[in-house]
């Protein structure tokens, strides 16, 4: 260790002549007035909302197709022809090929990612200002014209099953598999990843066919967010995809109603770290109970400062990492309780996951714990907001939910109008460790012992 | 308040710069944008200065840092910055170590407080040493043991590119190192490189300078200054040839590749360094990149392949000795002669015939993109800003970097490829293997 004209003990380090100091109080906070927005819908049915925020000279964009399998079929190849679309929409259009495309968008600094799940298919972009025009006459041509040339599927469809190897081989992926299929069975949402062998079976014929028929605008929204004047942005959207029209896009019928169940023990043989996930069902944004929801969750394993983090974490040193936190789809919610643990603590941790859930049901946050934890969602909105970014993101997921940017303008009056009497109440409803179901993917020699002693755990 | 705040000597672009009596260097940079603040403490002291036999020492005494100071009991500092609606936290790189929150702005002297009272008298117990070392093996098993690709390259790389222990050896640590971890070693880590002298606070957002300089002063001014540790040279003459090692990963599917190259040093020649971070976009940026279109379209040899400059995925962020990566997964028929062929065809061909302007004119049209969005989040520029002036000497250098890429040169890209020579490079294969 290097020279040091001190050498002091941890206690000498700990403590100064002074003593401890007060923490000091909040100052006045500041509000923000509404970025200037249009929120309008196109003759083809595409939802279209422009936002000016000019902070820096940018724009960020957002489309969200929604982009449901709608064939009622247990068989279906709908997830993995999705998914070698979004892979292949970027392969090159009638008049552009895939080099052109990316060398097009590179000259604006702009970049557009396509991404499917069983819900929707998601475009994300951004690009320099000055190159909006540029950014929107490509994502329209790949809308409109992506060609899916058959050498450049095949090899993506290749690659892809590759990628979707290596996911298989995260146990974060397998956890949420197993997790999706204990909660929904054979419902197409649990399939947000195509398996290996379904990829390879995918056509060229497939993948064109389901972007003529699924790529619709009627039901979809596309969010631009920016340094922009958001009455031109629109006309310059409507100018672009003048040429996008059909029907309506498929919505993701509504989930099976989640039953309470035993949690399915998932062997991973030489794992040194076991994952936990339970899942209960909850309600969404449009919910008078939905704030309050909030809070008791938070106050569960929200954020760092809850009770499962301080537990499991701070106080044993079995995690890294455990939260709790809210899925919101368009038909309801769902709350999802998580962490990865080390091998050997797989039952006790599971045992202190059921004590903070019994726990919060029965013995309410108490008026510090939901002061504390609207402090931070107010908080914690008011910063993700604070980008282009973030603001693009957090207005086309609202968008999905038939809802615009006020619910979230309003949204922090409703969390200062919560009372911690429905704080209790939510934590009652929804935390109950009966309401549960789930999976623990664990080394089932090592885990399955204290799993079998603990109960309520279904084991191979 | 203010009399022992030297005056700002460098308010360019509203940067306001000071340095309290006690040797703290102090960053104050106004954006009125949204009604936030960030405070942040870079420490002049990374994974490369811990002591032998404990490697991972830093990244451990980081996690000591958040477990409580003379006012703040275990817990009180989360449950601080987030019951005041912020976010924080912090991180271990080679050559620093940074603590921080982005909080709404009517928290600014809660968080300097926060800072502060840890930077003066943080609370070092057996007990939170002995938690923290159980919450450091699952983060190391989250992220490195129980998953695919875990360290790959960043703990894998640098022992087969590097002799000496500071460069080589692996930041996250060995579990038995961190197990015989002491307080004693954390007494002694602190005083020798927590000084205030040897730290840059970086203040950023929705702030009046003035009223923020004396905030500083009151919660910071009273720490004693304590002596600054000389910085070592981590220098080590660059390898004359070819290195190579192989290791098996039981949960990769496929196997991989990493090759490793010395950067120049961005202190003696930022211009020939950033030509590496401008080569490094021209080669696997976007699908036009070279070696993208060489080795995933052209030859079909690789699933993804990636070029870095810096071992830790950022520019800039490391002083000299820093390393240049080429990371490639491809399929288990490809030999990785082909692969290591093909980039140093594709090297050559740069070398020799330098970027077309147009090409480069793209790729640092996505820098600047890419720039002004981590800009635009106030916790990416402060990072950005505090370490550009603990690192490198100049915050400035964060905003300026758009504008420096821009005006890289063809023939300082085609001199940049030239200088990744097969002779001077590691290179590392992943075998699948063992029991997933």
């Amino acid at each position: 260790m290097t020279s040091t004209s001190t050498r002091r003990g941890a206690d000498e380090i700990g403590s100064t002549p002074a003593g401890p100091r007060p923490l000091p109080p909040l100052g006045p906070q500041r509000s923000v007035p509404a970025p200037e927005e249009v929120d309008t819908v196109l003759d083809s049915g595409l939802r279209v909302i422009a936002v000016r925020r000019a902070e820096v000279p940018m724009v960020e964009l957002r489309l969200r197709v929604p982009f449901a399998d709608t064939s009622g079929r247990e068989e279906s190849d709908h997830a993995a022809v999705a998914e070698v679309l979004a892979t292949t929409i970027l392969s090159g259009t009638a008049s552009r090929g895939r080099v052109a495309v990316d060398d097009e968008l590179a000259g604006v600094g702009g970049e557009l990612g396509f991404s499917v799940d069983p819900e929707r298919l998601t475009v994300s972009g951004h690009a320099l200002a000055d190159g909006t025009d540029t950014l929107l006459a490509v994502l329209a041509d790949l809308l409109l014209s992506a060609t899916h040339p058959d050498d450049e599927l095949a090899r993506e469809r290749a690659r892809l099953v590759e990628r979707i190897e290596l996911a298989f081989a995260q146990p974060s992926v397998i956890a949420r598999r197993a997790l999706q299929e204990r909660r929904y069975g054979a419902h197409p949402v649990t399939r947000e990843m195509p398996r290996p062998e379904e990829v390879t079976r995918v056509t060229a014929d497939a993948v064109r066919a389901l972007q003529a028929s699924a790529l619709q605008p009627g039901g979809s929204v596309l969010v631009l967010v920016g340094d922009l004047d958001p009455a031109d942005a629109v006309s310059r959207v409507e100018r672009a995809l003048a040429g996008w029209t059909g029907g309506r896009a498929a919505e993701l019928p509504a989930l099976p109603a989640l039953t309470a169940r035993d949690l399915l023990l998932v062997d991973r043989p030489g794992a040194v770290q076991s994952q936990l996930r339970l899942s209960a069902p909850a309600v969404g944004r449009t919910d008078p109970r939905y704030a309050a929801l909030q809070l008791a969750n938070l106050a569960l394993g929200g954020y760092f400062s809850s009770r499962l983090v301080e537990n499991l974490r701070e106080d044993k040193g079995y995690t890294y990492h455990a939260s709790s936190s809210l899925e919101l789809d368009p038909h309801g919610a769902v709350l999802v309780v998580e962490t990865d643990v080390a091998s050997e603590v797989t039952a006790p941790a599971l045992l202190e996951t059921r004590y903070e859930l019994g726990r919060l049901a029965v013995v309410p946050p108490t008026a510090d714990e939901v002061e504390s934890a609207r402090r931070y969602l107010v908080g914690s909105l008011l910063i993700s907001m604070t980008t282009q970014a973030g603001y693009a993101s957090t207005v086309a997921a609202l968008a999905a939910h038939g809802l615009s940017s006020s619910w979230v303008r309003e949204h922090p009056a409703r969390i200062e109008a919560v009372t911690a009497d429905e704080v209790a109440a939510a934590a009652a409803e929804f935390f109950a460790p009966t309401a549960f179901t789930g999976v623990v993917v664990a080394d089932a020699a090592r885990a399955g012992y204290g799993l079998r002693a603990l109960g309520g755990v279904e084991t191979p | 308040m203010t009399s022992s705040v030297t005056a700002p000597h460098g308010t360019e672009k509203g940067l306001h710069r000071r340095e309290l009596d006690n040797g703290l260097r102090v960053l104050l940079v106004p954006d009125p944008a949204a009604p936030v603040v960030g405070v942040a403490v870079h420490v002049d002291v990374g994974f490369r200065s811990e002591p032998e036999g404990r490697t991972g020492f830093a990244h451990l005494f980081e996690h000591l840092m958040f477990q409580g100071s003379e006012s703040l009991e275990k817990l009180a500092h989360f449950r601080h910055v987030q019951s005041s609606g912020g976010v924080f936290n912090g991180s271990t790189h080679q050559d620093y170590t940074n603590y921080f929150e982005v909080l709404p702005s009517a928290a600014l002297e809660r968080a300097l407080f926060l800072e502060a009272d840890r930077l003066r008298a943080p609370k070092l117990t057996a007990e939170n040493l002995r938690n923290q070392v159980d919450v450091v093996k699952e983060e190391i098993r989250l992220n490195v043991l129980n998953r695919p690709y875990g360290g790959f390259p960043w703990i894998l790389l640098p022992p087969v590119l590097y002799d000496t222990y500071p460069n080589a050896h692996n930041g996250y640590g060995d579990f038995t190192d961190l197990e015989q971890a002491d307080l004693d070693d954390a007494a002694a880590f602190f005083d020798a490189y927590y000084a205030p002298g040897n730290a840059v606070l970086t203040v950023v957002g929705d702030l009046d300078p003035d009223e923020t300089a004396a905030l500083v002063e009151k919660h910071f001014g009273d720490i004693p200054a304590r002596p600054v540790p000389s910085r070592p040279s981590f220098a080590e003459p660059a390898p004359d040839g070819e290195r190579r090692d192989a290791v098996t990963d039981a949960h990769a599917p496929l196997p991989a590749l990493a090759l490793g190259y010395r950067l120049p040093d961005p202190g003696a020649d930022l211009h020939g360094y950033l030509a590496h971070a401008v080569l490094a976009s021209l080669l696997t940026d976007g699908e036009a990149a070279r070696l993208t279109q060489r080795l995933v379209y052209g030859d079909e040899l690789v699933t993804d392949v990636s070029a870095s400059c810096g071992l830790m995925g950022a520019p800039l962020d490391a002083r000299d000795p820093d390393t240049f990566t080429i990371t490639a997964v491809h399929p288990g028929d490809v030999d990785p002669q082909r692969i290591t062929a093909a980039v140093d065809d594709e090297l050559t061909r740069l070398a020799t015939d330098g970027p077309d302007a147009e090409e480069l004119r793209r790729v640092t049209a996505r820098w600047a993109s890419s720039l002004h969005r981590e800009h635009d989040r106030l916790m990416s520029r402060m990072l950005a800003l505090g370490a550009a002036e603990l690192v490198q000497g100049r915050a400035e250098l964060a905003d300026e970097l758009p504008g420096l890429l821009a005006a890289v040169e063809p023939a300082a890209v085609a001199d940049a490829a030239g200088r990744l020579r097969p002779d001077a490079r590691a290179v590392l294969t992943v075998t699948p293997g063992g029991a997933a």
